[in-house]
């Protein structure tokens, strides 16, 4: 059988709750082998694309391909294919966590005990506990495990490392650069903005049931301002003038010790932008001058700040900054 | 300054306990309890109407069906057989002139305390374990909250609706115009009922602190209820200890209506009194979420029979299995083990026995058969339970990742059903063993054994039918799944109540008990168990297809 190029396919996806629209049109494109990051806020929609795929829930219209079949018809072969790993991960109260894995890992088709033990150690996870006596961090830890022997072409991971401590959040870190080198996909839904820079190479923010932007996290930050810092020795005028030129903050400071009067200026800027606005602030005097892409955290903040607005204002806004 | 009421917080921080300020381990029990009323203000009050109502309803069919005294002196002969004792209370209730008030004394609160037990248990139970295992008595315990608030409110709570039926079917009772029925036997019955709930509300306090989970504390405290009317079931036919052993033994044995004797109340609430100062007492010596026994490490890995359909659906459904396959045996052995005592009696009343005798059935035959029909409520509660587990996959998140594997949703559910109607069936065949070596145990003769297994099975296809519905439920209605619990309700009313209430046809066969022959009285037609089979088999296929093509309810 052919490999695909895409691992996951999604156009048009539709999906609705009695009145509530959970999915409006979602289009989301996996590539094989890469390690693609899901942001969105609670509810965009996260979760219920994952359960589209796989096969839980039925979509009402558009088009789904994952590994290049039809997760609702062929769920089960597909399912041998991916592994997943859920939010919030419920065990059975009266089977112990070691249980659990090698029965979620068995129902995939079987893993490997060295693997396992590996995990296991890794993870530092205790597998004789009962279930539910597993804190939260520790469920997650059981179907991680879980998930990561399994060696399975598709990882289907949503917001996994909710309830992990920092070390533990590293070794899933690496885990995942790992996954990535023995060429398996990942899907990651993720909140955690440091790990999204760090392990994704694409990177699609849903909203709303939509998918706003798509593409890598430079494609991404080519499409939005750089923020500028400095100071000048002479007072900044005339900048807010310019196109492209954003959020400007214009503050005297205190003369410093070479007695001149210094005046500090932050602003953000689009990219066409950048060359007339840093042109336009060397007439002033540059004294320092920093300057960095804009955060992925910040990235998310464009897109679902006017959240706060309310959702009335969205279209007139997003309007203006075209 | 200090010591006033009136302390400001900076003052109440410098001290652990602030002075003037409540710190009992009752603290809170009054908003506990203002909370348990305010999320049961639906529950309790459809249990109590319900519960007023068929009483009111029972003791109107007794006025129409045995309007005359010779009406009712017939149903007293009928009565007076081990199957009628069993299934009502003791004798001495037939004893001197059967009136609408013994009637209503003997035939309804042996069966209702079996309800008002159910109140109980599930209404304490719902606000200590569940909100434990739910994590909820985690937060608000850290509130200003004291130790045994959580415990006392749901006492409380099951407490007062006990008072509060004890008082609405005292009050129903004596404003019914009836024979025999009087004002201090009203209340006496009611005052018997309610007592009932109080002590059943004891021991599902005490059930509540032994195990760990919900499902396992409703079981246990479940269990009492029921081993408390099988000993007076058993107690009144036989040795008459064991109804003296029986909480529902003693509110019977007050005789409402006939002697108002008052004494054996002070049993129960004793046994209230006891159970639940015990409850409070083991609740210290165990942590929060935790049963009495410390949990133990278990497997490291899991057994190979664990990783199919049907050995996970045992291994999640075994305890409660076992559970209903130990209540099946004692019931089934009680009631065996009488079986002499039951010809005894019938030598007795010889000439009634031919009368009543359906063809050539003997007496002893019509009670096995009577007691199968009992025992088969008990499998039928079985399949309905292991059935409702799928559900609780479904709904608390569990079948999620299991259903990401490779397994699919026929095989899932194939193995929930297989191993419901398996071990329903297992329940059925442990109750007619059971019953059969007891009952040839008692009487010397060891053919019953072989006989009341095989009887027991004739029932096996009214349990599949019931376990086909609960699975076509939760395939297609699948928030409906709890609905079939109406299944082996309505089968007990059938049984307990639709003799005497003489039900019609067209509503006895609405249980699919009805349908079943009554083996070993009756003889055995295939038919009818044909049928049930075959819509067993539908309903079930119906079932899995509704699972393949819903959406998945997740949480």
């Amino acid at each position: 059988m052919k490999r695909s190029t895409n691992a996951i396919e999604i156009s048009d996806l539709v999906k609705t709750f009695g009145r509530t629209r959970a999915l409006d049109g979602l289009d989301l494109t996996v590539r094989a082998g890469e390690v693609h990051g899901f942001l969105g806020p609670n509810g965009a929609g996260k979760s219920t694309t994952i359960r589209v795929l796989l096969g839980l829930l039925r979509a009402d219209s558009g088009s789904v391909r994952l590994l290049g079949g039809d997760p609702w018809g062929e769920a089960v072969a597909l399912h041998r294919r991916l592994a997943y790993v859920p939010g919030d991960v419920e065990l059975w109260p009266n089977l112990t966590g070691g249980e659990a894995i090698d029965l979620l890992a068995r129902l995939r088709g079987g893993l490997d005990p060295k693997r396992r033990a590996l995990l296991l150690d890794r993870f530092e996870l205790d597998p004789t506990k009962k279930g539910r006596t597993y804190s939260k961090g520790n469920r997650q830890k059981v179907a991680l495990v879980a998930a990561l022997a399994s060696r399975a072409e598709l990882l289907l991971l949503d917001e996994p490392t909710a309830g992990l401590d920092p070390l533990m959040e590293a070794v899933f870190q690496e885990l995942i650069g790992e996954a990535k080198e023995n060429g398996q996909t990942v899907l990651l839904s993720s909140h955690i903005m440091a790990q999204v820079e760090k392990l994704c190479d694409r990177v699609s923010i849903v909203r709303q049931g939509k998918v706003v932007q798509s593409g890598t996290l430079d494609d991404l930050r080519h499409l939005t301002r750089t923020s500028v810092e400095a100071t000048t020795s002479r007072p900044v005028a005339g900048l807010d003038a310019l196109p492209g030129v954003h959020d400007l903050r214009v503050e005297p400071v205190e003369a410093d010790a070479e007695g001149s009067g210094v005046t500090s200026v932050r602003f953000s800027v689009d990219r066409p932008a950048m060359d007339r606005a840093i042109s336009a602030l060397a007439e002033f005097g540059v004294r320092t001058l920093l300057s960095h892409p804009p955060t992925l955290e910040e990235l998310m903040l464009r897109h679902y700040g006017d959240r706060h607005n309310g959702d009335r204002h969205n279209g007139a806004r997003e309007a203006a900054e075209r | 300054m200090n010591g006033t009421a009136t302390a400001t917080p900076a003052e109440a921080t410098t001290a652990a306990v602030p002075s003037g300020e409540p710190a009992g381990p009752l603290v809170g029990t009054g908003t506990m309890v203002r909370f348990a009323l305010r999320r049961d203000r639906v529950r309790l009050p459809v249990w109590l109407g319900l519960l007023t109502l068929t009483t009111a309803a029972s003791v109107a069919s007794f006025q129409s069906n045995y309007p005359e005294p010779e009406d009712r002196a017939g149903a007293a002969e009928t009565l007076r057989s081990p199957a009628g004792i069993a299934m009502s209370g003791p004798e001495h209730y037939l004893d001197e002139g059967y009136d609408i008030g013994a009637m209503t004394g003997h035939q309804l609160l042996g069966f209702f305390a079996l309800a008002v037990g159910l109140m109980a248990v599930l209404t304490v139970v719902r606000h200590t374990r569940v909100e434990e295992e739910t994590g909820r008595a985690e937060l608000v315990r850290s509130g200003v909250l004291g130790r045994h608030a959580q415990l006392a409110a749901a006492l409380t709570v099951a407490a007062a609706a006990s008072l509060l039926l004890g008082a609405l079917l005292a009050g129903t009772l004596a404003a019914i115009e009836a024979d025999g029925l009087t004002a201090e036997g009203a209340l006496l019955y009611g005052a018997a009922t309610a007592a009932l709930g109080l002590a059943f509300a004891g021991t599902a306090g005490v059930a509540a602190q032994i195990t760990a989970f919900s499902r396992g504390a409703t079981g246990l405290g479940l269990a009492v209820v029921g081993a408390a009317y099988a000993l007076r079931s058993v107690g009144d036919v036989g040795p008459t200890a064991l109804s003296w052993a029986s909480p529902v033994g003693w509110a019977q044995r007050g005789y409402p209506f006939v002697d108002n004797r008052w004494w054996p109340l002070l049993l129960l609430l004793a046994l209230a009194g006891v159970t639940a100062a015990l409850a409070f007492w083991l609740s210290t010596r165990r942590d929060l979420n935790a049963g009495l026994r410390p949990p133990r490490p278990g497997r490291p890995g899991a057994a190979a029979s664990l990783a199919t359909p049907l050995g996970l659906a045992t291994r999640l459904g075994r305890g409660t299995a076992l559970g209903f396959a130990a209540g099946a045996l004692l019931l089934g052995a009680m009631l065996g083990s009488v079986l002499s005592d039951a010809e005894q009696m019938l030598e007795e009343v010889e000439e009634m026995a031919r009368q009543l005798a359906i063809e050539d059935a003997s007496i002893t035959e019509l009670f096995t058969s009577v007691c199968l029909s009992i025992l088969a409520i008990v499998a039928l509660a079985a399949v309905v339970a292991a059935l409702g587990r799928a559900r609780a996959e479904e709904t608390d998140g569990r079948a999620e990742p299991l259903l990401a594997t490779a397994l699919s949703r026929t095989a899932w559910i194939g193995g929930q059903l297989g191993f419901a109607l398996g071990a329903a069936t297992l329940v059925l065949l442990v109750a007619g063993l059971a019953l059969g070596a007891a009952g040839a145990a008692s009487t010397g003769d060891a053919s019953l054994l072989p006989e009341l297994a095989f009887a027991s099975l004739a029932y096996a296809p009214a349990v599949w039918f019931t376990g086909g519905l609960a699975l076509a439920l939760f395939g297609w209605f699948p928030r409906a799944t709890a609905a079939a619990w109406a299944v082996p309700a309505y089968a007990m009313g059938v049984v307990f109540l639709g003799e005497i209430v003489d039900l019609p046809d067209a509503l006895r066969e609405l249980s699919p008990l009805g349908h079943v022959p009554s083996v070993p009285a009756a003889p055995l037609e295939w038919t009818p168990l044909l049928v049930l089979t075959a819509l067993a088999a539908g309903l079930s296929w119906l079932g899995v297809l509704g699972v393949r093509r819903r959406d998945f309810e997740l949480p």
